[in-house]
């Protein structure tokens, strides 16, 4: 218990860099990911094609691999550089990398959704001269988040999660030291596992019963 | 039958054809509707009615011969094909109104973001046409909320609210029960007393009797008669259509 005293305030820091990596990685990944659904569902082959490409890639290409290639490939060898100051530019590469792989799960979560919303919508949408576009975002999406709110709560508490994949790689400098300090000086104490599993857990369950909630709240009567 | 002193037809089918895979559902279609008319198309099932119907707004493409509308050749797609939807109403079947929104929202939705018109003149319109077809006091529910027969006449005044030119019915009625049919038959006959121009898809005789100009009986993809109705239902003059009449007379 001491350790937790001890370690508590950097171990804390350390989580909160999770908690802005959590946060930054959630929004750009719902806007990807409904970015890559949207050309799934295209009436042009070639952006359904490229859709389809980039999320059997991505979503099959392990955590750690899409991480480094963004680390490493990215900003190593094609000279990627997100902000000056090396520690901040890590941490934007990180979310990046981490956005780009949790985009094609909500890509993949939302087009189930897609096809929860009977073909009549995008039918009568179009009938009344709505695009494309305008089905896609006025009529068919809405309907679509709804029904899957509850997987998406499930795809952002594995997002959250990953951060420590992140972290444990060494692509997330800062958290990384400190955690690697911290248990290398305790040893590991099973206090600090603890410790950190709560403050993860404060963290994704309610998630998981805020999207719960919101799914069976807003969902579409037929 | 000439509402604004136009002549020129309003749709015209020349040589249509259409498949599904080997499936030959349009056989050189021929046919004009004149601007005003109401025509009502009636033939058994899978005869390619709704096809047919679909293909005026191209929700359905054809593959040979060519469909004019209002004197331009139907647009392939785009913002050119979007705006000629706009311009012809659709009903359908099982009505379609958009699940996540409001009965007024439904009919406002088009108004507001296909022809730019403000809100508050669109939500104007829209209960003026919703008290039309006597839905008034539902306007803030929810579709699913209303009976089968409501939710078509919202689905009416949707069409109505975008001022088309036209408007395409398919079976608007099947999907309901019988006590509710007639409230949205005289909807419909309204509007074809008010001049509006209709293609119905529909085997209720008493509406076509009551307000159709003209019936085109359609069986395997073809056009195989077309006559007024009263000729077209006292007098056919095909088997086919004698045969598939003493059918829906008997059932
Ligand atoms: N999307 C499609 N793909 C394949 N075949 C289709 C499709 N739509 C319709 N068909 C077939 O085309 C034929 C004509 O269909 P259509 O719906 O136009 O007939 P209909 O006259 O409207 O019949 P109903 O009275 O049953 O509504 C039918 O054999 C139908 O099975
Ligand atoms: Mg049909």
């Amino acid at each position: 218990m001491n350790d937790l005293i001890k370690y508590g305030p950097a171990l804390a820091e350390g989580f909160l860099e999770n908690v802005k990596l959590s946060v930054m990685c959630g929004v750009l990944s719902l806007i990807l990911g409904t970015v890559l659904v949207s050309m799934r569902v295209s009436p042009t082959p070639v952006l359904r094609a490229a859709g389809t490409l980039y999320v059997n890639i991505v979503r099959n290409t392990p955590l750690t691999l899409v991480l480094a290639f963004s680390a490493l490939g990215l900003s190593d060898t094609l000279g990627l550089t997100l902000s000056q100051t090396p520690s901040t530019n890590s941490f934007w590469l990180v979310v990046l990398g981490l956005s780009i792989y949790t985009a094609s799960f909500v890509c993949e979560a939302l087009r189930s959704g897609i096809n929860t919303v009977p073909l009549g919508q995008a039918e009568a949408a179009r009938a009344i001269g709505l695009t494309f576009l305008q089905s896609l975002r006025l009529i068919i999406l809405p309907q679509a988040f709804r029904t899957v709110i509850a997987p998406l709560g499930s795809v952002i508490i594995a997002m959250i999660k990953n951060t420590t994949v992140a972290v444990a790689g060494g692509y997330l400098a800062e958290s990384a030291f400190v955690m690697k300090d911290t248990f290398d000086d305790t040893g590991a104490s099973i206090p600090i596992f603890l410790g950190l599993a709560v403050a993860f857990m404060a963290f994704t369950l309610p998630i998981g019963f805020l999207t719960g909630w919101l799914g069976r709240r807003l969902a579409v009567a037929r | 039958m000439t509402e604004n002193g136009d002549a020129t037809p309003l749709v015209v089918l020349e040589g249509v054809n259409k498949h599904f895979g080997s499936l030959h559902v349009l056989r050189d279609i021929n046919l004009t509707i004149s601007r005003g008319e109401v025509l009502v198309v009636i033939g058994p099932s899978g005869g390619g009615k709704s096809t047919l119907c679909r293909a005026i707004n191209r929700l359905e493409t054809v593959d040979g011969g060519t469909i004019t509308f209002d004197g331009q050749p139907l647009p392939a797609e785009g913002k050119a094909l979007a705006r000629l939807r706009s311009e012809v109403g659709m009903v359908f079947q099982s009505f379609n109104l958009f699940a996540h929104k409001t009965i007024l929202e439904n009919v406002t939705l088009g108004p507001i973001r296909v022809r730019g018109v403000a809100r508050a003149q669109a939500e104007q319109r829209g209960m003026e046409l919703l008290e039309r077809v006597g839905i008034g006091s539902q306007a803030s529910k929810y579709p699913a909320q209303l009976s089968g027969g409501q939710q078509q006449r919202v689905a009416i005044a949707r069409a109505l609210a975008m001022d088309p030119k036209m408007i395409l019915f398919d079976e608007p009625t099947s999907a309901l029960d019988p006590e509710m049919v007639q409230e949205v038959l005289d909807v419909m006959v309204g509007l074809a007393r008010d001049g509006m121009t209709m293609m119905v898809v529909t085997h209720e005789m008493g509406f076509a009797r009551r307000a159709a100009n003209r019936v085109v009986f359609m069986a395997e993809g073809q056009i195989v008669e077309e006559n007024t109705p009263d000729e077209f239902f006292t007098a056919p003059r095909t088997d086919r259509a004698k045969d598939f009449l003493s059918k829906i007379l008997t059932h």
